[in-house]
């Protein structure tokens, strides 16, 4: 049922955001689905976003158990073993979640998404993932890009104190608001594959150096069959010879991608910084409402935060 | 940084948050993740509806409720063993006093009010413990790092006050929609429902007053056989109509101006409107916040404009309900944004007037924001903040001070960045506030009183609550709950004197000591008299020059409308000037157009974007 006006409870609830970006685009978020797969300490930032935000559902799929390592950097889970144990982080997740905002259909959906039927995903606007393999991601991104309707796609990634988003709306439009009047444009997103194919020696002397440093671990974890983000700093041998590898390849300067970059990832091993996980968890918050709404310039096509040196960086790689 | 110091670092702090609301929220889940174990709250507020949009460890069931407790039981349901202490209470108050204070190895501010704002960061200082400060509004934030001896304090790059309004644009030549928000909350709905013994200019006449001006007071008294409609339709005529005639009468102040329009009912509802085809009786167990007049005239969307038609039927109906249904109110009302009925009343009388000075008229909606001072606010940047204070906090209690940095969440990429970090600035050395340097305050001591300056600068500008004032040795003026009562009566008798009058005659060339004990501060006022002050430009009547200025005597000037950040990578250590998406201030309303106090909002604070442009000067931290 298409709703024209939004509830005297809506208004009410959303007053101080619809002061941000107008009733129009609170309408749209409102008949927005959302998919997000992988749920961990930055992911589950987003997804309290997204709701408090008042999209119309919010899908999370994700059937790993509720373990002890899962708990760490997540708000979502009741400490209670009782309420947690034996389930699925989806599921748990998904009635924290639902507290944030009654107005919001949150569901659990079992399975993994890289398998899934292309039909799934034509219920949703935007995907987000998490937590994935690079083949994972390029499949899902894939199948993003082949829908009749266009599917926003975001992969986010977060290691010790660093983290990465990107982006992919494949053909975007919108009204771009300038001091001298509205101005239409046109953005056009390279897939993932493309984006990550883009030879090294063609980027920009200052890119960061997150990028290839993620690039490298990516490919190490592909190749070594890892789970995504398990590593330690016993690969670190082994990190740096496919570093030395790639860069080779791809005849680029191996101190482009510094050993202490990796040094810092690897020895984090699995532990997530829970203020990484805000700040990346908001920037993506933020994107999928531009994107959703059609309001604000939405960025192009990869973001960096890293504590290091405290700069959120957009990168444009295409 | 070896991670292990790091979390003993963290585990062994004691932090103080002052603010449990949008980015306190956010704050408070990041910090107990992070590993903090001690973490105590203080905020004043109980839990709105419109807060729940953001502040997610709220829910609908815990409208009304204190902030501070329901977030720490919110978030003790995921990490149950933290030791988190709420205090429902105000930063001001005499217990959260310096030794309080230094209990504490950082504070962390998420305020909404830059006066709470200027009290921690003298209880910091008095203190001597970190404060990293923060603020944001719609897409953007700040964090800032205070550090005493090495950074600035919060104050030294002054901070604008409340923007005030020339008293004689909102009572005769109003020329923006504000200025008729202003009047129609300050002056008219003052004056109707509000404390009568209050002084009110509602209808002062323009200069040059004639005598055409119909007598007033008894204008707002209702008689005893007037009803609620006559006295509504005669309040109109009033307000809209007679008084604007009356101030046409005088030639001079419209030479170079557009004259407005005297609006009488009898020209916008000609017929006799049947004004009562709601359902009375639905309302009438509606709670006083509640009652509405739009449903009556079949408006429901907050959004549209209404034509003068339709505003001046809000008008009279909202007028009516008032004394229909809140009779008891009447008298002791002060405006409130969430009271419907009076932002009801507010956007009428505001768009009637508007409407006769040929200014736009604004939604419900949009007069809403003006009025009730409302801060546009997203869960999405309160989240990002809050990481970024966590960030910083982490390395103050490491003392990594060399990487503190002032970081700045920005709508528009600057350099590829939306997120970018500052080295934070040597204190300022004539902050008045840390480094007691004196100031200057020019006044004309013939005509001011004592009470002008303390309202005006010693209350409003310097921030001071409970100030006393001395001119050498003499007393001049305190505050105090220990007070003798011949002293309290003395005070009182030397606030209406003129400063040259005082018993230690204040002229050009005294200086004055102001201090304030809670906060620990002292500072002196070099005063210089002058005759004349400019109504528009100096609407006080008196101005403070020293720390505001930059310094009066390297004849700098500040412009306050172009904000600049100075942002350095640490690679290239060159200064490069980055211009900063520019926001404007959201503008906040006095109470009375004289009055410059701060109104407390209960979102979070605007990015207040500093001027830098005296950075050349400064040094940079390395």
């Amino acid at each position: 049922m298409d709703r024209e006006e939004l509830t005297a409870q809506e208004t009410a609830l959303y007053d101080r955001q619809i002061r941000v970006w107008g009733v129009d685009a609170q309408k749209r978020l409102s008949k927005a689905s959302i998919l997000v797969s992988g749920l961990n300490g930055t992911s589950i930032e987003f997804c309290k976003n997204i709701v408090l935000a008042g999209v119309g559902d919010l899908t999370v799929m994700d059937d790993r158990l509720v373990t002890e390592d899962t708990l760490q950097a997540n708000f979502l889970i009741p400490r209670d073993s009782d309420a947690y144990g034996g389930r699925s982080l989806s599921e748990v997740c998904c009635e924290s979640l639902r507290d944030f905002n009654p107005m919001v259909r949150v569901s659990a959906e079992k399975g993994d998404l890289s398998q899934s039927e292309m039909e799934f995903f034509d219920k949703f606007d935007a995907i987000v993932v998490s937590c994935c393999s690079l083949n994972a991601k390029v499949a899902i991104n894939e199948k993003c890009r082949k829908r009749a309707k266009r599917i926003a796609f975001y992969a986010i990634e977060c290691r010790d104190a660093c983290g990465e988003i990107f982006v992919d709306l494949q053909n975007y439009t919108y009204a771009q608001k300038r001091s001298d009047g509205t101005v239409e444009r046109h953005l056009s997103y390279p897939s993932l594959e493309e984006a990550i194919s883009t030879p090294w020696r063609n980027l920009p002397r200052k890119m960061s150096k997150l990028y290839f440093a993620l690039r490298v671990i990516e490919r190490f974890e592909l190749s070594e069959g890892r789970t995504p983000g398990k590593l330690s700093s016993s690969d670190f041998p082994s990190i740096l010879k496919l570093r030395k590898e790639l860069c080779d390849a791809q005849s680029l300067n191996e101190s482009h991608v510094p050993e202490k970059l990796f040094e810092r990832i690897l020895h984090a091993g699995s532990k997530l910084h829970p203020p990484i996980c805000a700040i990346l968890g908001g920037i993506l918050g933020q994107e999928v409402i531009k994107a959703i709404s059609g309001k604000g310039d939405p960025l192009k096509n990869f973001f960096y935060f890293d504590t290091a040196d405290g700069k959120g960086v957009i990168e444009d790689i295409s | 940084m070896d991670s292990d110091s790091k979390a003993e670092a963290i585990k062994r702090a004691k932090v103080l948050m002052v603010g449990a609301g949008g980015i306190g929220c956010e704050l408070l889940k990041t910090l107990v993740l992070s590993g903090f174990q001690e973490v105590h709250i203080i905020d004043m507020d109980t839990i709105e509806v419109s807060n729940l949009n953001r502040q997610f460890l709220f829910r609908q069931s815990h409208v009304g409720q204190s902030k501070a407790k329901v977030a720490r039981d919110a978030v003790l349901k995921f990490v149950p063993q933290i030791k988190i202490t709420p205090y429902h209470a105000n930063v001001k108050d005499p217990d959260f006093n310096v030794e309080f204070f230094k209990q504490f190895n950082v504070v962390l501010n998420g305020l909404d009010n830059l006066d709470a704002r200027r009290h921690v960061n003298r209880l910091c200082l008095a203190a001597e413990v970190p404060l990293v400060e923060s603020g944001t509004t719609g897409f953007l934030g700040q964090v800032t790092v205070h550090i005493k001896g090495r950074t600035e304090c919060y104050e030294c790059q002054p901070k604008p006050t409340p923007k005030t309004y020339p008293v004689c644009t909102i009572t005769s030549t109003p020329s923006k929609f504000i200025h008729c928000v202003v009047w129609a909350k300050d002056l008219l709905f003052a004056k109707l429902f509000g404390d009568k013994n209050q002084e009110n200019d509602l209808f002062v006449p323009s200069n040059n007053a004639s005598d055409s001006v119909k007598p007033t007071d008894n204008i707002i008294e209702r008689g005893s056989d007037e009803d609620p409609e006559q006295y509504s339709r005669k309040i109109y005529d009033y307000v809209f109509g007679y008084n604007i005639q009356a101030a046409l009468a005088n030639e001079e102040t419209w030479k170079n101006r557009s004259q407005p329009k005297p609006t009488f009912l009898r020209d916008v509802l000609p017929e006799k409107d049947i004004l009562h085809n709601g359902i009375l009786e639905s309302n009438c167990l509606i709670d006083d916040l509640s009652l509405s007049a739009m449903p009556f005239l079949g408006l429901s969307n907050p959004q549209e404009v209404w034509n003068l038609a339709e505003n001046s039927r809000v008008f009279l109906k909202a007028l009516q309900l008032f004394l229909e249904k809140r009779e008891k109110d009447i008298g002791n009302l002060t405006f409130d944004k969430d009271d419907q009925l009076a932002v009801e009343f507010v956007t009428a009388a505001a768009n009637i007037r508007a409407s006769s000075f040929g200014i736009p008229l604004h939604s419900l909606f949009d007069a809403k924001g003006i009025a009730g001072n409302i801060v546009h606010a997203v869960a999405t940047t309160n989240a990002i903040i809050a990481g970024l204070i966590v960030i910083e906090a982490i390395k103050v209690l490491q003392a990594d001070f060399q990487n503190c940095r002032m970081t700045y969440c920005l709508e528009h990429p600057s350099r590829k960045m939306l997120l970018m970090p500052v080295e934070p600035y040597e204190a300022n050395k004539s902050c008045y506030v840390c480094s007691e340097t004196p100031l200057l305050l020019v006044v004309n001591t013939r005509t001011s009183t004592l009470r002008d300056v303390v309202e005006k600068i010693i209350k409003n500008k310097l921030g001071m609550n409970l100030p006393m004032v001395m001119q050498g040795t003499t007393l001049i003026y305190e505050v105090g709950d220990d007070l003798e009562e011949d002293d309290v009566a003395n005070y009182a008798l030397n606030l209406d004197k003129i400063l040259a009058d005082l018993p230690a005659p204040v002229t050009s060339g005294t200086i004055l000591t102001v201090e304030d004990f809670r906060q620990e501060l002292k500072c002196h006022l070099n005063i210089k008299h002058r005759d004349d002050f400019d109504e528009e430009k100096e609407p006080d009547g008196m101005v403070l020059l020293g720390w505001t200025d930059g310094a009066i005597s390297n004849g700098q000037s500040t412009s306050t409308d172009h904000q600049v950040a100075v942002g350095s990578t640490e690679s290239e250590g060159i200064k490069v000037a980055t211009e900063v998406s520019g926001m404007k201030r959201e503008l906040n309303n006095s109470k009375t157009p004289q009055d410059v106090e701060d109104d407390n909002d209960e979102d979070d604070d605007l990015v207040l974007l500093d001027n830098h442009s005296e950075t050349n000067k400064k040094q940079r931290l390395h």
